[in-house]
Order: C-alpha cells, then structure tokens, then sequence
C-alpha cells in the first residue's frame, strides 16, 4: 500500500472495468489515481488486526419477504426503455465473435 | 413564497389553493433559472395534476394531509415514472424510468406537488455540482460560486426561494454541504432510516436521502413524512423513526454537547470555527453543557471513504452496460459494445472513481485497501459510540470553507477536502444535519453541523431549533 500505481495498471484496471483509457488521458488519469492511493496509505500507521471490518451501519441480516407473488414492473414500460428490444426481450450484438 | 409548513396550513384551510402555490413556483423558477441552473427537467403535468386533487381534497373536506399543495423539488438521481432521471450523466440521457422512488408515493401521499428534478454531480460524485453534463449549477448568494454538491440544485432551488423544500441524498456530505453553502437547512438521516428504493445508487452502504428546507421547522415536517420501513428497501430500518415535530422546541437545557475537537484545526478555515464555537455558546445559553471532546479516528475519516465509496460505486456502475436503460454505443460485440458505452456516456470523475474502486476491489489489493478501509470504519464508529455516552449530541464545522468560485478546485483531491467533516457521520450511519450560523468574511452563509447518535433525529432537531433561534438573533451571526 505505497501509494504508487503504474499507468500500466491504471490501463489494466480501466479494461477491468469495461472502459477504454485514451493514450493521452493515461498519464492524468495515473496522477490523479496516486495522489488519492497517498492519502489512503495513511491507513497504514493503523493497528487494525484486532478491528474487525464493517460493511454497513445497521446490523440487519437475511431480510426476506414472506413467499407471496406480486406484481413486477410492466414489461413493455421497461422494454420501452431499452436501446434495443424484440420478442419481449433486451437485444444486444452477438456475445461470441462480430455482428454480421 | 412562504414556508412550507404556513403553505402546507393555508392550502388545507382553502386560504390558498395548491394550484397557486404551484404556479408561484413554476414563476419563481423561470424568472431566474436560466442564470442559477437548478432544474434538469419540470415535471409541470404531473405536478398540476397533483396540485387539483390536493386543491379538490380541499373543497370536499378531506384533509390532503401535512405538506398539502408544498412545491418540492427531487435530485434527479430519484427514479420518477415517466419522466427523465438523467443522473447528470449523458449514459442515462433520455431515459424514462417504469417506477417512482418509494419517496415520491410518501411525498405525494402528504399532500405535496413534485416541481422537478435538480442538478447534481454526475452520479451525485462530487462537492460542488460542476462536474454534470447538463452544466454546473451556481449559488444563488453569488453566482460566480459553487452551490456545494452534489445535491447543488436542491440546495440553490430552496436558497432561491423557488421552492419551500427538497430532497437530496447523502453519501459523504452531499446534502449537509451544499446546504452549508447555500445557507439552508439539510439533513442526513440516520442510514436505513429513509427509504432508497428507486435512489440510483452510488454506495450502498453509505447513501442516504434527506430533506433540504429554508428552516428548521419544515426540515422536520418533510423528514417525518419520508421516513419509515419500506419492504422494497432490504436496508430499510424495520422501526420506525420517532416523529422529530413534536418534540422541535423542548430546548437544550440539560444536555451535553462535545465539540469534534479534530474537525476544529487544519484545514478549517478561521471564520467557520469562529462560527462554530459562537454556535456553541448559543447552545450554553439555552442550557445546555459544552466541552471538547476528542475522536481521534474521525482523521482517518476521507482516506476510508474514498476507498470504501469508489469500491461500492464500482460494483454500483457496472449495471449500466448499454443493454437495459440509457445510451448505447454500438459494437461488433456485447463486449465492445459496453467498452464504447461506458467509455462515450461516463464523465471523468465517475470513471476515476470507477477506476478507483475496481483498483481497490482487485486480487492482491482488496485487504491492503477496502479491507483496511472498512476496520477504520468500525473504528470510527465504535469512538462515536464511546463518545455519545458521555454526551447527547456532537456538534462541528459542516464545511471547512463558505462557497468558493466555480472552477476553483481543478484537483479531484482538493474537492475531495470538503467533505472532510461530514464523512464521519456516513461511515458510522449516524444522522447529521447543517443548519445556517451566520456569515463568513467575505459575506457568504456558513454551517454548523449537529451530530447525532443513531436513530436520535428527535434531540438532533432540538438542537438545530435552539441554533436556528439563535442565528436569528446573534448580532455577529447575523452580520
């Protein structure tokens, strides 16, 4: 946790997560990365092996609803929506390979 | 245009017709929105409409409930059936959600009449509301500035007296903040406390939604009418929250009051501690007891967030893939297809944060950043806890700075900064608000924030009523 990361991985990360990082907005995107990664290695002069993690505020565990069928969202309201629909459902570009 | 609880009263006795109210704050808006820039979109139809049931409540008798014909007006990060939830981000242009959020049933339930939704940060990431790709929104004190963020138009659409309330919501300061800078009432809830069902999400675990008012008073009416389980919000808080109305002026007298004593140094500018510490004695006067009291952990406070926030808006994001709502762009494949959507439709911050989080998050960094992130949060949120047993309320700067000039902060770090007293409160889940106290140095509005334990709204706006009172008539608050 030095506060340093590379552009490679800013690239890397960026492909992660689906975006494309332009060759000339690298090096900005980088800086900027770091200089947040700095501030967050003050976390470092911490002693926490005995402070257990908190992922939310309040202690709620396991929330169900009891098995009832309700109504959902109109589907056509929500198709309507969509980029692109057919036949009642979402339509997208072939998964595997290109688009004819 | 009057207070929403007076407008609230004259519409239910047919002194005042919620068509008028209404009409009084489309007028509001168009004589000076062009300039400050707090709506995206007005949702005049709908808004009429619920304007003339109110109004024919009225005239059969019915009582259309407490916030009868009160023009309000929503972040547009609240989902609004039919009518554009934009986020401020060119990836949800153009889309109409199939659903309300569970606020907007609450709001319209009470009586009030839905004016708009406001600007905000692209994705509510941010401190001042420039960074949204509709156009920054500008103070209404002075529009070379920055109205805070990034609920930025809800807050200038009440400082501009366009509406008497709004609703913002609330990640690591983004309701207490802007109402700081713009001179309003904002509250943060206790997290759970108010229904985020049809909320886009930014981080789950921190995101609240609140009121914005021009007072005190009307601040408690709207939170009792949004607060309270909601099933369709697994995070919902199964009891209810204690009315905050009827207990608004029992005073202070008796309580004790610790100032944050890390959020009153560095970093904080002269004139807001000074405002801080006479709010202090204001509550001294009203009978309360004041000391300082330390919580060390609160410093470690910004660097937790931005590891903990970027990590959950990171997973947040990745849902909007060009395949079920919004733009898309298109490609030779599924995959392309999302690289090119996300890539045309997201603005810089939010793929920093993007970035951020998918850094944190990955193999080999997870325990070193999140992990770590997440230990300082139980820290932060067992020294508050230790805190509250020695007194009720806490008390703090909301923002470190009155409003600054737009394009001032060009450093995502340096925007960062603002929230450095209000992401303790998010962290822990604890309720917060801002109220007005005084001016700073160069004339702008400056907020104190009224720290709470969790669920403790009530004796939260106790305190705000007494500081309220107080502003009103501290000559150097007033100046």
């Amino acid at each position: 946790m030095s506060g340093e990361i590379s552009s490679d991985e800013v690239a890397h990360v960026a492909s992660l997560a689906r975006l494309r990082v332009a060759d000339e907005e690298l090096d900005t995107f980088t800086e900027q990365l770091c200089a947040v990664l700095e501030t967050a290695a003050a976390l470092n002069s911490l002693e926490l092996d005995e402070v257990p993690p908190m992922a939310q505020p309040y202690p709620l565990a396991n929330v169900v609803r009891p098995d009832v069928i309700v109504p959902g969202l109109d589907r056509d309201e929500v198709l309507s929506q969509a980029p692109q629909a057919e036949d009642g459902r979402f339509k997208v570009p072939p998964a595997l390979g290109e688009a004819p | 245009m009057t207070n929403a609880f007076d407008l609230a009263a004259a519409v239910r006795s047919g002194e005042q017709s919620a068509a008028n109210a209404l009409a009084a704050s489309y007028a509001a808006i168009a004589a000076r929105d062009d300039e400050i820039n707090a709506f995206l979109h007005l949702t005049k139809a709908r808004a009429q409409a619920q304007a003339a049931a109110v109004d024919h409540k009225v005239a059969g008798g019915e009582d259309p409930g407490p916030l009868a014909g009160v023009p309000i007006a929503l972040k547009d990060n609240m989902c609004t059936r039919g009518e554009p939830t934009t986020c401020s981000s060119k990836i949800l242009e153009g889309w109409r959600p199939p659903y309300d959020a569970t606020v907007i049933g609450r709001l319209e339930a009470a009586g009030a009449t839905i004016v708009g939704k406001t600007n905000l940060d692209e994705f509510a990431m941010g401190s001042s509301t420039e960074n949204s790709a509709y156009g920054p929104t500008r103070n209404p004190h002075d529009t070379s500035r920055v109205p805070g963020g990034s609920s930025g138009g809800s807050a200038a659409a009440v400082a501009a007296n366009y509406v008497p309330l709004s609703l913002g919501s609330d990640t690591g300061g983004s309701i207490r903040q802007p109402a700081a800078l713009c001179g309003v009432v904002g509250v943060k809830p206790t997290y759970g406390a108010v229904s985020r069902y049809g909320l886009i999400a930014f981080a789950s675990s921190l995101d609240q939604i609140g009121p914005f008012a021009t007072n005190v008073t009307d601040a408690a009416l709207c939170l009792d009418v949004i607060s309270g389980h909601d099933p369709m919000d697994a995070t919902s808080i199964p009891v209810p929250l204690t009315p905050t109305m009827p207990t608004l002026n029992d005073g202070v007298a008796g309580m004790r009051i610790g100032i944050v004593d890390e959020l009153m140094g560095e970093g904080i500018d002269d004139d807001v501690i000074a405002r801080t510490n006479e709010a202090a004695q204001a509550l001294v006067a009203a009978g309360a007891t004041v000391e300082r009291v330390s919580i060390p952990a609160t410093i470690y406070g910004l660097a937790a967030y931005y590891l903990i926030a970027p990590a959950e808006a990171s997973s947040n994001l990745a849902r909007f893939d060009g395949v079920r709502y919004g733009q898309r762009v298109e490609g030779q494949n599924v995959a392309a297809m999302n690289v090119a959507t996300r890539t045309a439709g997201f603005g810089d911050e939010v793929k920093r944060r993007i970035m951020l989080g998918t850094y944190a998050l990955s193999s080999g960094y997870y325990d070193a950043y999140y992990g770590k992130a997440q230990r300082v949060r139980t820290l932060i949120s067992n020294e508050f806890q230790a805190a509250y047993k020695n007194f009720d309320l806490l008390l703090s700067p909301t923002s470190p700075s009155t409003a600054f000039e737009i394009g001032a902060k060009s450093d995502p770090m340096a925007l960062y900064m603002c929230d450095v007293c209000t992401i303790p409160s998010n962290l822990a889940g604890h309720p917060s608000m801002s109220v007005p106290f005084g001016v700073g140095d160069d004339g702008l509005p400056i907020g104190v924030q009224v720290l709470a334990p969790m669920l403790d709204e009530a004796k939260m706006f106790r305190a705000a009523k007494v500081l309220e009172d107080a502003a009103s008539t501290t000559p150097e608050a007033s100046a």
